[in-house]
């Protein structure tokens, strides 16, 4: 009876009785959803393109936030420079991933590819420990002019905190995501794009670069783990550690589908938001630390019933 | 006679590499060999690095100072584990063969899978307020100590201190931790004071993948509104914490994080918004004791440190140096005891038993007021237990409280009843009579 009571009952008394705090819950879930739909979309990009599960995806971000804070703080770089050169060396990097991994891996399984960037990802960690050093380091925020400080909303007789930081994180993964979405329907490189998505071969048969596409690629999504890193980082510091809130967008590629852009943005969203409400309602039940596996057991259930995800295409293959 | 020759030659090189083998080897042996299981790589560097610079630099300035200690050099080998507990044991395995002296895990996690193989291996294992809280009960534990003060001892240390501002009876206490088993160390303590002491406890724990990102934790809090908030941190959770405490606009001066919680590293990125937030530590603060400015001319100004130099002084520098110097004052207690000047394991076991950090004794190694005096024993492998406050003020930390001893009175008979639970199903385990 006490356990029904705590799962049918009590949260919902305590929803009415402090209204504000469900709704400074569905806030932070939603700007958590944004910041996890940022990082799943790095992993979509390169999954549309190539098919590779970007294992590096995570410290991609760390690599990138790193590179931008370094070059300010420790090589006196002015931000916004500072910024402009830090996509230069996603650029670079891109261009060396595909020249030295990807090439010469050209047809082979999936597999392989993806123990590939398992090796990347252990190359950029002990490069980025070696030139950036491995103490955590602040994120230049008011530097590259974003806003601090935050907005109260009086409202039910409490309060709801808005981080003028959360706003703008919000803004500009929309923008990315709107720029994304008009990038591969509207130009040619962008419709290449899908076609080498399609398949490989049709694609090089009909004269598409395979090589600049995974160049662009994975350019693309360097940018966008530049971004995430530049918004984790402001939130909380720039170190090794946010490598494992990648792990989170595996969740959300489950929910939302591999090939999905608008996927990644409603899968983002289903966890972050889930996993706060679950945290703060019915984690209790279980001790607490739910938001250590809620996303995960999710995605369980999901893959159960619909493994191809919420928006990914369902792979019939006849053997 | 060309083979026999060529054997010949042979023979004389295989006896000339031989000399050299045992002149090395007798070389290696005449000095004092003190492995660091450090963590520069990995989620919780920030705090590795300047601990392991601190241990480092305080024996290497023993060495271009003093030549040693007793006349023998000091040789600090460094083996990463990334607060990884099986590359831990890895560097474990790997060093203890080269006449290792003592560990210093600093990590709880490695420190529980070395506790079984000290006694085996017959080195000890100092893990300094940290790791097994019952293993500063010395009859059960004699291979393993935690001086100058163990977790549970802390945390009652810090409970008076929220006693003593405001009291605890009719309190709520939250309790934010790493979701790991330092983090978890404490929680059999506060789950038998709250009831004690008539004071409530709610805990919300932070899963390693969690630790950037705490915003159920801290709507939580929100949610629980306690009295007072008290960390068992480390690595990148402690900055996230504090910024998200400062978010729902929880006072500062009422948030406590435990000495791996509150340091320098910790608050940097935070910054003003940090200002007011209290953290207990049993090191000193800054460089403005002579021992620390002979590391600064014959360490760091000899370009033979790892650190920046504005790093020299702070709070988990001088934590680092501080268990270099318990170290060095054991090995030079052994060294008295034995009338060797090459120790090993079992006579540094001896001399982490017998050395006396007293109030003239830290004078004279140059670190008065440094830290509360700490006398090693047989029966009490933690010391005395006290910590102080200290205070972000926005750029640095300030001294906040004098020492406070922990609740001994309390505590030490939950640490003797865990310890014994401890080895009550290892039938062989080997403790100690202390008379």
């Amino acid at each position: 009876m006490g356990l029904l009571n705590e799962i049918f009952i009590e949260p919902f008394i305590l929803i009415a009785d402090i209204p504000d705090l469900f709704i400074q819950t569905l806030w932070e879930g939603f700007v958590s959803g944004i910041l996890y739909a940022l990082i799943a979309l790095g992993f979509v990009l390169i999954f549309k393109a190539s098919g590779v599960f970007n294992f590096a995806q995570g410290i991609m971000v760390v690599f990138a936030a790193l590179a931008l804070v370094s070059l300010h703080t420790k090589f006196g770089v002015p931000a916004w420079i500072a910024l402009i050169l830090a996509v230069a060396i996603m650029g670079l990097l891109a261009m060396g991933i595909e020249r030295i991994v990807l090439r010469p891996l050209v047809g082979q399984p999936d597999a392989i590819l993806l123990m590939a960037t398992i090796g990347l990802t252990l190359f950029l960690q002990g490069a980025g420990e070696t030139i950036f050093g491995g103490e955590p380091q602040s994120m230049i925020t008011e530097e590259l002019g974003l806003p601090t400080g935050a907005t109260d909303w009086h409202v039910l007789g409490g309060r709801v905190t808005f981080q003028h930081l959360d706003v703008a994180a919000i803004i500009i993964a929309g923008l990315m995501v709107a720029g994304l979405a008009l990038f591969f329907s509207k130009t040619r490189i962008g419709r290449a794009l899908r076609a080498v998505a399609d398949d490989h071969q049709a694609a090089l048969s009909v004269g598409i670069s395979l090589n600049q596409i995974w160049v662009i690629v994975w350019f693309a999504a360097g940018i966008v783990a530049l971004v995430t890193g530049i918004m984790w980082g402001a939130r909380s510091d720039v170190s090794f550690a946010l490598e494992v809130i990648a792990l989170k967008a595996l969740a959300v590629l489950i929910l939302g589908g591999f090939t999905s852009i608008p996927g990644a943005i409603v899968g983002g969203l289903i966890i972050g938001i889930g996993e706060k409400v679950f945290e703060v309602y019915w984690g209790g039940i279980f001790g607490g630390g739910v938001e250590a596996w809620f996303a995960y057991v999710l995605a369980l259930i999901f893959l159960l019933f619909r493994p191809q995800g919420l928006f990914g295409e369902k792979i019939i293959e006849r053997v | 006679m060309r083979i026999q020759s060529l054997v010949m030659g042979v023979a004389a090189t295989a006896l000339a590499v031989t000399g050299t083998l045992s002149t090395a080897a007798t070389v290696a042996a005449e000095e004092l060999y003190v492995p660091s299981l450090s963590y520069r790589t990995g989620a919780f560097a920030g705090g590795g690095i300047p601990i392991a610079n601190g241990f480092a630099d305080y024996l290497n300035m023993l060495n271009a100072r003093d030549g040693g200690i007793g006349g023998v050099k000091v040789n600090v080998e460094e083996c990463e584990t990334g607060y990884n507990a099986q590359k831990g044991v890895e560097c474990y395995e790997a060093t203890k063969g080269k006449g290792a002296l003592v560990y210093n895990p600093y990590s709880t996690g490695i420190t529980l899978q070395l506790i079984p193989k000290a006694p085996v291996d017959e080195i000890p294992i100092l893990s300094m307020g940290y790791g097994l809280s019952a293993a500063a009960i010395g009859e059960k534990f004699p291979w393993t100590f935690t001086y100058p003060t163990s977790y549970w001892s802390q945390m009652s240390s810090i409970l008076k201190y929220i006693d003593s501002n405001g009291g605890l009876k009719g309190k709520k206490i939250g309790f934010i931790y790493l979701d790991v088993g330092y983090g978890k160390e404490p929680i059999p303590l506060l789950d038998n004071l709250a009831p004690k002491l008539g004071f409530e406890v709610a805990k919300f724990p932070v899963g390693v993948k969690e630790m950037q990102s705490q915003g159920s934790q801290w709507l939580n809090v929100r949610k629980e509104r306690p009295d007072w908030m008290i960390m068992w941190g480390w690595g990148a959770m402690n900055a996230t914490a504090i910024k998200e405490a400062a978010k729902i606009r929880y006072p500062m001066d009422k948030f406590i994080g435990n000495w791996w919680s509150s340091a320098h590293a910790d608050l940097k990125p935070v910054g003003d918004p940090g200002k007011g937030y209290l953290g207990a530590n049993f090191s000193g603060i800054g460089t403005d004791y002579p021992a620390l400015q002979d590391v600064i001319k014959h360490v760091v100004s000899a370009g033979n440190t790892q650190a920046n130099p504005e790093d020299v002084g702070n709070v988990l520098y001088n934590r680092g140096l501080f268990n270099a110097v318990i170290v060095a004052e054991a090995i030079a207690t052994a060294q008295k005891m034995t009338g060797k000047k090459v120790i090993t394991g079992a006579d540094m076991r001896v001399g982490l038993e017998n050395f006396k950090l007293t109030d003239a004794r830290l004078k004279e190694l140059g670190l008065e007021g440094f830290t509360g005096a700490i006398s090693g024993s047989c029966a009490d492998h933690e010391g005395s237990g006290a910590v102080f406050i200290q205070q972000w003020d926005g750029s640095t930390f300030n001294k906040a409280s004098d020492l406070i001893s922990p609740m001994t009175d309390v505590v030490r008979p939950l640490l003797e009843e865990a310890a014994n639970k401890y080895v009550a199903d290892k039938p062989d385990w080997k403790g100690q009579t202390c008379g």
